[in-house]
């Protein structure tokens, strides 16, 4: 079966741990992680409810593939009502925490209420309690997981928790395990520091050993890791350059978001790309180093696309600061462009920096940097005075960038409006247009002018603008599986629909996306069947990805969304990309919404016909 | 011709296909807590460094069992637990210099690498070819190639 067959339900606010079956039903009907842990929480909570309010649940969850040998089998998700959007919340992490759960026996914990003091929940295979976590508050996650360790006499343990961030309510804050990686968006861990939870330690020795067909299990994972290794992508690109193998790629496209979307080429990409990550710092005063230590793999995983890095010590932001000396999870593609090219900022050491103090205190890189874009541009026209925001902040200043991360993480001073994101730090200084986010969600890496198809994934996504709910880069830049042309936007709708679709059951299934650079879903299909069943087709995948994705809107709906709000900041819609492929052009979402609606069964209001409800058994 | 495990920790990413092939291996369970090979994760550098039983010759652990438990595998050298002997006496685990002979509470037992009887699952499973299984005289013979290759690739000096 492969699922551990039973969660674990936390009562904050009675401060109770219970055992409970899972629902075998639903984990027919939604699979794992992402969709099971959805379907739990829009069962339980109110749409409506206020996602920092004790009304509001947060689920950890691991998928069934999560904790066995196929390959990127150790992901997990954090699912709740995100507190940046008001939307559905789903973050996805990697690091060794989620398949750690599973072998202590546990699909996943289910948190209600709220604590009235610090808490942090102890797993130890069956074994589950609530501790006191006052010693805990106010520590960074990197404190905290040493912390936790010494007190628990073991080192192997696995933690996930929250920093500062969380703990002040940064809509945008993360949960962070394994030191540096993170279920990074739309503010999950700004819920957790809403119920006073600090973190979720876990330590499991049973393992998983309920695969359904172990032989069929062993060879499907074999020749599947196969395809891993043989993929230009997947087995050389991604290990050897990580994800910022795109920035110079993306640039070349004329998609690479730049000074708060105003451009879509970066002159400083070259800066603080995958070839300066591994080139020798050259310059006065450098250190003549490699950024790039190394690459590092999430458990299971055969690509390793992680990268470890080192900021060299001289650097304006480290200088007499040796706890950021050591090798440190570094810049993936997404982080080095919200703080780097969307701030104009081509200084690869202060991103690097930025970025550190992201996973060190919990907070989203992509929103943080998108955040800063907007007060930069506030900054330029006037809006904002130096004297308001304690720094000169035009764009391009490293300075700025490495102020921002240090008052954004601790919550003081100005640092507090940019802890709100893009979009309400805009609306209150009367330029809301200048927030470049879909449900107040800031944009990832790519620019909806210069690929078309990515704009309306954006626009529809179902947890605000998100690159990992509908990645049509694949297909329009890279050419996986089929190229199609990133300027042209009809055909897009069912691009994406496909893409939203397989995506869901593949992330519900407990592994990473990125596999699909080299994987279909007819690749999974016999990993999920041969694990769990045989009645998990290719046909029964694909039904269940677009059950889950109908079953998150319709939550969405019933939350107050409307189809007003899949759309896309007046920028992209109405000024023109001003260089590139995509000189002249705006995004056409007018053109292609319409026809996604049409495809996906819902009316023209963006809701879900009866016949979809029917068809996917909603 | 005896081989060996021989392991670079440069190529190891840290992705634990090893020590989940070795607990499937031997217990029938994917579960890092029971694998006989450990990969130790070094964050201040980076480095990750896999690390099991090398087979000693003059094998610590075999000298000191005082019910002659572990015994020689004559076909690969591999130094292996007799579990209906071992008593779970742990001196053995004293005894070892390196700490890769474990007891293990479920069974009351001690537990170490027995090279799967000839063909390591972990060495199978690395994805990278940090853990191989080579002919115990030459386990540095990649290593020599690659210097040699450099030599062999300097202007000549005449």
């Amino acid at each position: 079966m492969s699922w551990a067959g039973k969660i674990l339900r936390v009562n904050l606010t009675a401060g109770t741990v219970t055992s409970e079956p899972l629902r075998m039903d639903w984990a027919k009907q939604y699979l794992g992680s992402r969709g099971l842990a959805s379907k739990y929480l829009v069962e339980e909570i109110d749409p409506q409810v206020d996602p920092l309010s004790p009304g509001n649940k947060i689920i950890w969850a691991t998928g069934p593939l999560t904790g066995t040998m196929a390959s990127t089998g150790g992901r997990y998700t954090v699912v709740t009502k995100g507190p940046l959007t008001g939307a559905i919340a789903c973050s996805n992490s990697g690091g060794y925490w989620g398949a750690e759960l599973k072998f202590a026996g546990w699909d996943m914990v289910i948190f209600e209420g709220a604590s009235a003091k610090p808490v942090y929940l102890s797993i130890e295979n069956d074994k589950a309690e609530l501790k006191d976590a006052a010693h805990l508050w106010g520590k960074t996650v990197w404190e905290t997981e040493a912390h936790i360790k010494k007190a628990h006499q073991d080192p192997l343990c696995r933690v996930s928790s929250i920093g500062g961030a969380g703990e002040n309510l940064v809509l945008f804050a993360a949960v962070v395990n394994d030191l540096h990686r993170a279920a990074g968006r739309s503010g999950v861990g700004a819920v957790m520091g809403s119920k006073m939870l600090k973190a979720i330690v876990v330590r499991g020795t049973q393992g998983v050993g309920n695969i359904a067909n172990p032989k069929a299990f062993m060879a499907a994972i074999a020749d599947k890791k196969k395809i891993l290794a043989d993929n230009a992508v997947t087995g050389q690109g991604l290990p050897a350059y990580g994800t910022q193998v795109l920035m110079s790629v993306i640039n070349e496209v004329g998609a690479l978001p730049t000074r708060n979307h105003r451009d879509v080429q970066f002159e400083g990409a070259k800066d603080i790309g995958a070839e300066a990550m591994a080139a020798p710092r050259s310059g006065p005063g450098s250190d003549g180093k490699k950024p790039l230590v190394t690459n590092q793999a999430c458990f299971g995983c055969t690509i390793a696309c992680g990268r470890i890095q080192k900021i060299d010590q001289g650097h304006f932001t480290v200088q007499n600061k040796p706890q950021y000396w050591g090798a440190s999870g570094g810049l993936e593609y997404e982080a080095a462009w919200a703080l780097g090219a969307a701030n104009g900022v081509n200084d690869l050491d202060a991103l690097q920096y930025a970025n550190v103090l992201c996973n060190e205190h919990g907070m989203d890189p992509i929103t943080f940097g998108a955040t800063i874009g907007a007060v930069m541009e506030l900054y330029e026209m006037g809006v904002l005075t130096q004297e308001q925001i304690g720094i000169d902040a035009k764009f391009g200043s490293a300075q700025a960038l490495a102020h921002f991360a240090e008052i954004t993480a601790k919550g003081v001073g100005f640092g507090k409006e940019i802890g709100q994101g893009s979009k309400r730090l805009t609306a209150k200084y009367g330029h809301p247009d200048l927030s470049m986010s879909v449900k107040g969600q800031e944009f990832p890496a790519y620019d909806g002018r210069g690929i078309q198809g990515i704009g309306l994934a954006y626009a529809t996504s179902n947890r605000g603008a998100c690159h990992l709910r509908g990645y049509t880069i694949a297909s329009e830049v890279l050419g996986i599986p089929v190229k199609t042309d990133p300027l042209e936007s009809n055909g897009k709708p069912e691009l994406v629909k496909a893409f939203q679709d397989a995506t869901a059951a593949f992330d519900s299934a407990g592994i990473c996306i990125f596999t699909s650079f080299a994987w279909g879903l007819n690749d999974v299909q016999p990993q999920v069947a041969a694990a769990c069943g045989d009645e998990f087709t290719l046909e029964n995948l694909n039904t269940i990805g677009e059950r889950i994705w109908n079953m998150e809107r319709d939550f969405n709906n019933r939350a107050g969304f409307t189809s007003k709000d899949d759309s896309l900041p007046k920028r992209l819609l109405t000024e023109p990309a001003k260089t590139g492929p995509a000189k002249g052009m705006v995004n056409k979402l007018g053109e292609m919404l319409p026809v996604y609606y049409d495809i996906r069964g819902w009316d023209s209001d963006g809701q879900l016909k009866p016949e979809t409800r029917n068809r996917l058994g909603l | 011709m005896q081989k060996s495990l021989h392991i670079n920790p440069d190529k190891c990413t840290g992705c634990l296909q090893c020590e989940m092939a070795c607990s499937y291996e031997n217990y029938g369970v994917f579960a890092p807590a029971k694998s006989r090979i450990k990969v130790f994760d070094f964050h201040d550098t980076g480095r990750k460094v896999p690390y099991t039983c090398t087979q000693c010759d003059e094998a610590w652990c075999l000298h000191a069992c005082p019910v002659e438990a572990i015994t020689v595998d004559k076909t690969n050298g591999a130094k292996v637990v007799n579990d209906a002997t071992c008593v779970g006496c742990k001196v053995c685990t004293i005894s070892c210099p390196f700490g890769t002979i474990n007891y293990v509470q479920e069974t009351g037992k001690v537990q170490k690498c027995d090279l799967c009887g000839g063909d390591p699952a972990c060495a199978t499973a690395c994805p990278t070819g940090a853990i191989t299984y080579v002919d115990a005289n030459w386990t540095g013979i990649n290593k020599m190639q690659a210097w040699a290759d450099k030599l062999g690739n300097q202007p000549s000096a005449a």
